[in-house]
């Protein structure tokens, strides 16, 4: 059995540039962020102690789950990604599902934990906020703000999760187009196909009228290989959804731990 | 091919991507433990330092940077060069203003 690597050559696909193209788009979303992480640290140093009091009105418990549940969905699809590649479909395809799972957990906490903010009258522009010190307005301003983009960051993630879940789900499926000069070979035979589960009908001859004869070849997903596309897919979303992760684990102490 | 060909081909096994997210599920209890610390300047050094050791795990193994080729490191390396002066520079206008 020829490896993936092989196979790769052979079908002149080009995992390292890629994976270059998708890592260089991480530097910009880096970059991104960084803004944002410079804008805190500075409105930090100078308002310390309103920071470290607004931080006390953060949720701990939820954000030490929510830093769980992405770490866990960071390792399914780790997982998946080796899983494709050596051809397990089936634990890639699991892997990448609950990797899906994972990123709605961490949308649906962050949902409950906004709408409570929200509730209490702390949201950005809030008469209740705004009557508090300017540094407490900052830091939940850039609360907002922040975990706004990563939060955005988690949905986009999710659905190229979930995209390339039904391009590893999908059956291998070809279609092939007999046309002209080949379909000269077809003409006066006689194709036999089965329609529906038992009946089977005979077409009548390919006659000269026929220009065009269109076969949907399918393939029991168990016996197919995997596509190569599909890995480099899988491995880029991954990248994409470790980035996603990674912003997190600065965001989860700079925001709830400062107290 | 190269001599990490073997790596590049199977990547890393199932046990040491696990291996990695039990390091990083730790580091998440030592952080929420650490920011107990009455230092408030230790604190942000300890949160951060750990932060960026988790930050290390999930880039060298979840990312596979750790058996990818050098043109990857130098990327990252390019990234965070890049990050430093901004922060740096941002930092000794506001500091020294």
């Amino acid at each position: 059995m020829k490896n993936i690597r092989e196979i790769a050559l052979e079908e002149h696909h080009d995992f390292v540039g890629a994976k270059m193209g998708m890592w260089l788009f991480l530097l910009t979303e880096l970059i991104l962020f960084t803004g944002l992480f410079i804008l805190y640290a500075m409105y930090r140093v100078r308002h310390a102690a309103e920071f470290h009091a607004a931080a006390t009105e953060l949720d701990v418990v939820i954000g030490t789950i929510n830093t769980l549940v992405l770490l866990t969905s960071s390792l399914t699809v780790a997982v998946g990604i080796e899983a494709l590649k050596r051809r397990n479909r089936k634990l890639a395809k699991w892997m990448v599902l609950l990797t899906v799972l994972f990123a709605l957990t961490f949308l649906v906490n962050k949902y409950f934990e906004w709408s409570a903010k929200i509730h209490h009258g702390i949201f950005p522009g809030a008469d209740e906020l705004l009557s508090r010190s300017q540094g407490e307005i900052i830091y939940f301003n850039l609360y907002y703000a922040m975990t706004g983009l990563h939060g955005l960051h988690v949905l986009v993630g999710m659905g190229i999760l979930l995209w390339v879940y039904f391009l590893i789900a999908r059956k291998p499926s070809e279609k092939v187009v007999v046309a002209p000069p080949n379909i000269e070979y077809l003409k006066g035979a006689q194709l036999i196909a089965s329609k529906g589960e038992q009946e089977s009908w005979v077409i009548d001859e390919i006659k000269d009228d026929v220009v065009e004869v269109e076969v949907v070849i399918k393939k029991d997903p168990k016996k197919a290989g995997v596509d190569i596309p599909n890995i480099i897919k899988l491995e880029n979303a991954g990248l994409y959804w470790h980035l996603v992760d990674i912003i997190w684990i600065f965001l989860f102490p700079l925001f709830y731990l400062i107290t | 091919m190269s001599h990490h060909s073997h790596e590049e081909i199977h990547g890393i096994g199932y046990g040491i991507l696990v291996l990695v997210w039990l390091g990083l599920v730790v580091l998440t209890g030592v952080t929420v433990v650490a920011s107990g610390v009455h230092v408030p300047a230790l604190a942000v050094v300890i949160a951060l330092l750990i932060a960026a050791t988790k930050s290390s795990l999930v880039v060298s193994y979840f990312m596979h940077l750790k058996y990818e080729s050098r043109i990857f490191h130098v990327i990252l390396l390019m990234g965070i060069v890049t990050i430093a002066i901004f922060i740096g520079l941002t930092f000794f206008d506001v500091l020294f203003r």
